[in-house]
Parts: structure tokens; C-alpha cells; sequence
């Protein structure tokens, strides 16, 4: 049995499934992912929870398979959570540097970061990141770290992520109701970036796109840190019900036919050619048109990537992506779809690895898990930063340099 | 306005005539407060069973004629028939304020909009409907009242009373509720006025504003809102956004038509102005927005916005006329202005230049369409198709800038399966 202390578990309650990665650090501190379990999910939909009894009991199965496999005992979590109502923002915080000195000092850095939170949300809402990106002194920017530096105005971006309270914390209360504590709630589409983007992609500019089966949650990473970041409430179930209404099927067909013979592009040699579905009891057997079935498809998930086009085109953020777009979630096992995004951006796709954490293959190699592994990665930067003198943290809203 | 050096130049913009007429006991009210506003050059009447302190035409009507079962409105004014048609025979524009919901507003009005409307006027109804509480018969009433008078008037204003509740507190009495209601009738009423009226930086047309309204039969709702200091064009615009008589704004987006007035001191800048009409622009896609704006000195640091937003489509007069001959004649009228006596049906449309097919499309235009789906409509998808969202049916929809992305993307973009 390994000490509970070093281990960190990333918890995410998805449409489709809940999955549970188990991580430990070693003794040279690297993180090592030594179990993973999943449950189908029940009572979730556009990742909200909608029936917390429901969810609840598959959040226990997930979390019993990871103990088993990890062999351990999982005391608490990182919980991911997305939905429709969490956004994303880029804002300015300035601050005068008052000492006699005009040294910058590390009050200093906190009260500028302050002043930048200090943001206008609705009532309801609640800051869920607030990411320190570069620091400006003096209108010198790209400073990463000013403590210590010489200057009269101290300025920084951050990027504030924030959601409602109420919908975020439906999701605690399904893990606390399991008797498990909730070390911090983080953003998917954040866990999703840390998880498969290496500090040289970071730099160079990379764009995350994870296919939920509910949302579809991305982010933009460039010059090493954090830019944009957003939730489309569209995903595979969207897809699978298109089919379901266009083909007149119902929807658990739907998802199988999606799984076996979806594509997301239509090629020249598909059409005309029929799917046989095997008959129902009582119903005649029945055929379906693939080219319907891809078309439908096609459409769907072109939409998807034009609206996250068009948002990043609108925040300015495509001419950033050097490094390219990288997919995860279960949307990017669709046969062809990186061919499919290639076109719509106009940029090199593909699909995302995990290659900066060591561990698990079976779990590493699956684009499902993406998130749940980025929530580890979250946890353990997290707990680094706190063995090497912790500095500061708030009930929610948490400052960190992610990209480091 | 009339000895101003301008109206000398332009000798085809002259003063048009706006009378103001209060029918029944609210409606006295209000055209009395309105008198005590003063506005210049608007003529008042009031037709009541009471009179009433007014300087101006009274036109009292039998109260026995309304109280008897089988009496019709029109026998208890049969006797101010001919006074009322001489009163309005060389208005422009006649302004009807009723209270609706009475007997006495609510049956005579429509009656002197249509005496109004046949006398060569553009009719424009002031109205103010009945509270929820006041029970069903005056709503009922109130409904039919303002039916007809939408099927006579060129246009109809309408002030929901129960919309007021939103804007008083818990301990206004009920004396000082119904002043509130008068006082919102009359800022209706004066915006109107102040529309046609100002001599401004930007005017209005009369045509234009007629042609808005004209045979639209519509039915429309307004706000007015003040603001003074350095941010009032931005604080206006949060005020009428928020003014719960447009419904938060809401109203603005099914509009299918927009006045706007814009009225300040001799500070008013042209940034000013564009802010406040960018703004409202942006709220009212669908509109076919007429903006004015004018200074009155004695405003100073205040600034005053009036919208008046139509429901519904904008009166298309040359369609429903056939021949844009009339425009010509009321040209030639308005050049000469000593020529006030017109002949009375010029502004009545005649019906026969529609054929059976063209009046049936005009009416189901005008019918089936709902207060609500007004937005929903005008996007390019088919009319009342019902779309399945399948297993989205019951969730939160996910609206991305006024596409509902639960439905199926192959219908939205219409691709045919076959």
C-alpha cells in the first residue's frame, strides 16, 4: 500500500463516461501514473449533472477500479469540471510600485494579480482560474518574474476562467458525497493542455481541442503561457443524435453505427454503398445509407470546429498556433476527423500524446483520458509548488503559472 | 417654428397640425397633464361624459347613451359627429389617449379614430390597458377595445398597466399608481409630439414616420427614459434597455419598426448621438429604425430618449395602395400649405386595387404572425416546422448566436437526405 499522501487523483465526471487517474510521485519527484478506472455515466448531460444520484454511484465505481488497480486508497481529488456557463477571458491588472526603492517585491506581484481579478462577473459567478500570464514593467513586457526588479508600474495579464457556482458545485457535492475531499476544481480544457502539450509546443503556440462526448472544451497555449481558453456545449452525443433523427434510428443504434462505420469526412467511394443493420425482433431488417451516415457526421463536427475557428479567429488567436492543433477526448477517435480539422483551420492536426508523463501504457495511449491525466499533472504541480513554500491560495479561484 | 427663417427656405416642410384628443375620464386626465406640460402648437380636445378644466374643444357625450344595454357608441356621439369632423378636418396627425378597459374610452375611441382617419389624418392611439386585478371583464373589454382600434388607427401605443407594477414599490398607493400610468401615457404622447414637432439636428420625415405606420393597423410599446452627467448616452441607453414597458429590451428585437427621439440641451454632441443609436441599433436588428434628434435649451445638462417600437411589419403603403399617386397629391398639398382643405378619403387606401390573392397574403402576414416568434422567424429556416432535438429535447437549448446548435446540423443547413 503506498502512502495516500503522495498520490493525486484526477477525477473527471464526463457525458459518457467518469474516469478516475491515479498518479504517485516517485522519489526523483516525477510523476508516474500507476492506475486508471472508468464507469459509464448516468445522469449527465452536456457534462452538468442532471441526476446527482445517478452520478453519484458511477463516480463510486470509477473511483473503486482505480483503487483496485492502483492499489490504494484514493482520499481525495482533483475534480474536473466544464458546461456551458464556464468562460474564459483575458484582463489586465496595473499596480504603482510605491516603495522608497522602487524595488518590485513579492507584495507587490500579489496585489498587481488582485487588481487584475478585481473583474466585473455576474452575481452568480465565481472565478475559477485566474492564470498569471506575462508580467509588463514600466511597459517592458514579457517578464516572467519582476520580484526584484527596478520600476514605477507594475502591470499583468491574467487569464481569468470562471463559471457559475452553483452548476460547479454540483459536481463537488457528488464527490463529497462519496466521504472524498476535493483538492481543487479545475477546467477541463486546462487539465486536457496540461496533459498532452510539451513546454516547446507551449512556446511555440498550440491549440487543444478536447471532443467530450457532451462539451467540447479547447485552449490556446502560446508563448508559453496560456491565452484563450472555451466551452462549446456540443459534442459526440450531438453527433450520435443527428444520426439518430436523420436516419430514424434509435439513439443506442445510433452510437453503435457512429462507432463502427462513422468517418468524418465523405469520401467519393462511400457513396451508394448501405450499412445492413441486423433486424429487430418484430422489425423488418433494414439497411442504412452510408453516405448519409457520414454526411450527417460531417457536417456536425465541421460546425464544431468552425465555431471554435471562429472564436479563436475573433480573440485573434490562429496566427499563434505554430506548433499546430492537437485533438483528445473520444471525438478524436473518428476515423479521418484530424484530415477534417487540417481543412477547416488551415493548420497542422493531430491527434494528442502524452508523452511528457511516464506511467500506464493502456492509460497513456488513450485519448479518453487526456483530462483526467491533465487533473494529475494539475495536482502535482500543484503540490510541488507547495512543498517549495507554498505561497498562497484561495477557497476557489487558484494563481498559477501553468506554464511552467 | 413658423416664422423661423428655415421654414421661409423650405417652404415644403411646414408645420404640420397635431391635435391631441383625451377620450373618456383617463383620457381627460392625461391630455390635462399634457396641457400643463405645454406643448406648443398641438390643438386638445377632450370627449367626456364630465367636463372638464381644458383650454380647448370639450366634446361631451351622454352618459345615459353609454349606460343603456342596446345603445351603440355611435348614437351617444351622433350628436358631436359634426363637430368632431370639423375639429379634425385640417389636422396631420390626431393623437387618441384612451384608457381601456371603461365604457367610455374603450367604445368611443375607435370610433374617433376612424372619424379621424377618414377625415385625411394619421391616427395614432395612445392607450393604456387595464391591471391584471381588475378583472377579466375589463380585460375582455379592454382586448376588444384595442382590436378594433388597431383595425382602424394607423397605429396603436399601448401601455400595459400591469408592466407598471415593475416600476413602483410596495407602498405607492393606489392614487399614485394611477398618476404614474397618466404620466406614462403622457410621456408616450409627448414623445410622439416631440418626434413630428422638434426642429432638430436630425429630423424625421412626416413621410417617413407616416409611411412607418401607415395601414400597419400595429400595435406598439415605448419608453422613455432621462439620464444628465458626463456618461448619460451610455446611462440612457442601460435605462431604456432595462425599462420593464420594453421588457427588458426584448421588445426591441421583435420590433419590426423603431422611432427613436433623441432631445437635449444646447450640449448635445453628435457622439453622443451615435453611441445612443449604435446602441439601439444593435438591439433592434429587424427594424427599420427613424431616428430624430433636437435641442431644447431648456433641457440643459439632461438628456431625453424616446422609443416607440412597432410590432410587427412596418406599414408598406405603396403595396397596399397600388399607385404611389397619393404621395404625389400630399407633395403638392405640403408645398402649398394655404390649401388646407383636402378631400376627406385621400388617406384612405381604396380597396379594390387588391386582388383576392394579394389581401389574402397581406392578412395572413399580418395574422400569423406572433409576438414572440417574431425573432425566431426572420432566421432562414422553415416556418413552423417543428424540429426534434431528440434527447436534447428537455436540456438547457445551446444557443450560439441565435442558432439553436441542438438541432441537427444537417437540417439547419439544409441538406437534403435522399
Amino acid at each position: 500500500m503506498f502512502d495516500s499522501s503522495s498520490l493525486i487523483v484526477g477525477l473527471e465526471i464526463g457525458t459518457s463516461k467518469v474516469c478516475a487517474v491515479v498518479g504517485e510521485m516517485n522519489a526523483e519527484n516525477v510523476l508516474n501514473i500507476i492506475g486508471v478506472g472508468q464507469a459509464p455515466a448516468r445522469g449527465v448531460r452536456k457534462s452538468e449533472i442532471v441526476d446527482p444520484q445517478a452520478a453519484e454511484e458511477c463516480v463510486r465505481n470509477a473511483i473503486v477500479e482505480a483503487e483496485q488497480m492502483a492499489d490504494a486508497e484514493i482520499r481525495s481529488v482533483y475534480l474536473g469540471v466544464t458546461g456551458s456557463h464556464i468562460r474564459g477571458f483575458s484582463n489586465r491588472g496595473v499596480h504603482p510600485v510605491v516603495s522608497a526603492d522602487r524595488e518590485i517585491s513579492e507584495e507587490d506581484v500579489q496585489d498587481v494579480i488582485k487588481n487584475a481579478k478585481a473583474v466585473n462577473l455576474p452575481a452568480e459567478n465565481n472565478i475559477l482560474h485566474a492564470v498569471r500570464q506575462h508580467f509588463t514593467v514600466d511597459g517592458q513586457a514579457g517578464i516572467t518574474n519582476p520580484v526584484g526588479m527596478l520600476g514605477a508600474r507594475l502591470e499583468v495579464d491574467v487569464h481569468v476562467v470562471h463559471g457559475n457556482v452553483n452548476r460547479m458545485q454540483n459536481a463537488v457535492r457528488a464527490v463529497k458525497g462519496l466521504q472524498l475531499e476535493v483538492d481543487d476544481v479545475v477546467f477541463n480544457g486546462l487539465a486536457a493542455a496540461l496533459a498532452l502539450l510539451t513546454n516547446e509546443q507551449k512556446e511555440l503556440g498550440a491549440l487543444v481541442i478536447d471532443l467530450g462526448g457532451g462539451t467540447t472544451n479547447y485552449a490556446v497555449y502560446a508563448n508559453g503561457i496560456i491565452k484563450h481558453t472555451g466551452v462549446l456545449a456540443v459534442g459526440g452525443d450531438h453527433v450520435t443524435n443527428d444520426l439518430a433523427i436523420g436516419l430514424k434510428l434509435p439513439l443506442g443504434r445510433a452510437e453503435q453505427l457512429k462507432l463502427e462505420h462513422g468517418a468524418a469526412v465523405v469520401e467519393e467511394c462511400v457513396k451508394g454503398q448501405t450499412v445492413p443493420l441486423p433486424s429487430e425482433t418484430g422489425l423488418p431488417a433494414k439497411s442504412v445509407n452510408l453516405e448519409h451516415l457520414r454526411r450527417i457526421m460531417s457536417l456536425r463536427l465541421e460546425e464544431i470546429f468552425q465555431l471554435i475557428g471562429q472564436d479563436l479567429e475573433a480573440a485573434g488567436m490562429l496566427n499563434y498556433l505554430r506548433s499546430g492543433i492537437f485533438l483528445c477526448g473520444g471525438g478524436s477517435r473518428i476515423p479521418q476527423v484530424d484530415r477534417l480539422a487540417e481543412r477547416i483551420f488551415q493548420l497542422p492536426v493531430a491527434p494528442g500524446k502524452t508523452n511528457s508523463i511516464s506511467g500506464l501504457k493502456s492509460a497513456l495511449d488513450q485519448p479518453e483520458f487526456a483530462t483526467g491525466i491533465g487533473l494529475v499533472k494539475f495536482g502535482s504541480l500543484r503540490q510541488r509548488r507547495r512543498a517549495g513554500g507554498g505561497l498562497f491560495r484561495s477557497a476557489l479561484g487558484s494563481i498559477f503559472k501553468l506554464g511552467a | 417654428m413658423t416664422t423661423s427663417p428655415e421654414t421661409a427656405v423650405r417652404p415644403c416642410r411646414r408645420q404640420i397640425v397635431i391635435k391631441i384628443i383625451g377620450v373618456g375620464g383617463a383620457g381627460a386626465t392625461v391630455v390635462q397633464q399634457l396641457q400643463a406640460r405645454g406643448l406648443a402648437n398641438a390643438a386638445f380636445a377632450v370627449m367626456n361624459t364630465e367636463p372638464v378644466e381644458l383650454s380647448g374643444e370639450y366634446f361631451p357625450v351622454d352618459a345615459r347613451h353609454l349606460r343603456s344595454a342596446d345603445a351603440t357608441a355611435e348614437s351617444a356621439m351622433a350628436e358631436q359627429l359634426p363637430r368632431l369632423q370639423a375639429w379634425c378636418v385640417d389636422a396631420d396627425v390626431v393623437f387618441i389617449v384612451a384608457g381601456l378597459g371603461g365604457k367610455a374610452g374603450t367604445t368611443l375611441s375607435p370610433l374617433v379614430a376612424r372619424y379621424a382617419k377618414e377625415s385625411g389624418a394619421l391616427t395614432l392611439a395612445f392607450v393604456a390597458q387595464p391591471f391584471d386585478c381588475e378583472g377579466s371583464r375589463r380585460q375582455q373589454q379592454a382586448r376588444a377595445g384595442l382590436n378594433h382600434l388597431k383595425a382602424v388607427a394607423d397605429g396603436v401605443v399601448c401601455l400595459p398597466n400591469q408592466k407598471i407594477l415593475k416600476l413602483i414599490d410596495e407602498n405607492t398607493s393606489l392614487l399614485e399608481t394611477f398618476k404614474i400610468s397618466g404620466a406614462l401615457l403622457a410621456d408616450g404622447v409627448r414623445g410622439g409630439w416631440q418626434l413630428l414637432s422638434y426642429r432638430g439636428l436630425i429630423e424625421i420625415h412626416f413621410d417617413e414616420f407616416r409611411d412607418l405606420l401607415r395601414d400597419g393597423h400595429t400595435e406598439s410599446l415605448y419608453a422613455t427614459a432621462e439620464a444628465a452627467g458626463p456618461n448619460r448616452s451610455r446611462e440612457i441607453v442601460d435605462k431604456l434597455l432595462a425599462h420593464p414597458l420594453l421588457d427588458g429590451g426584448r421588445a426591441l428585437a421583435d420590433a419590426g419598426g423603431a422611432l427613436v427621439s433623441i432631445v437635449g440641451g444646447a450640449g448635445l454632441t453628435m457622439a453622443e448621438i451615435n453611441r445612443v443609436m449604435e446602441q439601439i441599433n444593435r438591439q433592434c436588428e429587424n427594424a427599420q429604425v427613424l431616428m430624430s434628434a433636437a435641442i431644447d435649451e431648456t433641457f440643459g445638462d439632461r438628456l431625453a430618449v424616446t422609443v416607440i417600437a412597432t410590432l410587427g411589419e412596418p406599414g408598406n403603403r405603396l403595396e397596399a395602395n397600388g399607385a404611389p399617386s397619393g404621395e404625389t397629391d400630399l407633395q403638392a398639398a405640403l408645398l402649398n400649405p394655404s390649401d388646407r382643405m383636402r378631400p376627406a378619403s385621400r388617406f384612405v387606401p381604396p380597396p379594390p386595387a387588391l386582388s383576392p390573392e394579394k389581401m389574402e397574403e397581406l392578412a395572413a402576414r399580418r395574422g400569423g404572425r406572433s409576438r414572440k416568434g417574431g425573432v425566431r422567424m426572420r432566421q432562414e429556416q422553415l416556418p413552423l416546422e417543428v424540429i426534434s432535438k431528440g434527447r436534447f429535447d428537455k436540456s438547457e437549448p445551446t444557443i450560439y448566436k441565435g442558432e439553436d446548435l441542438d438541432q441537427p446540423t444537417y437540417i439547419r443547413r439544409g441538406m437534403v437526405l435522399n
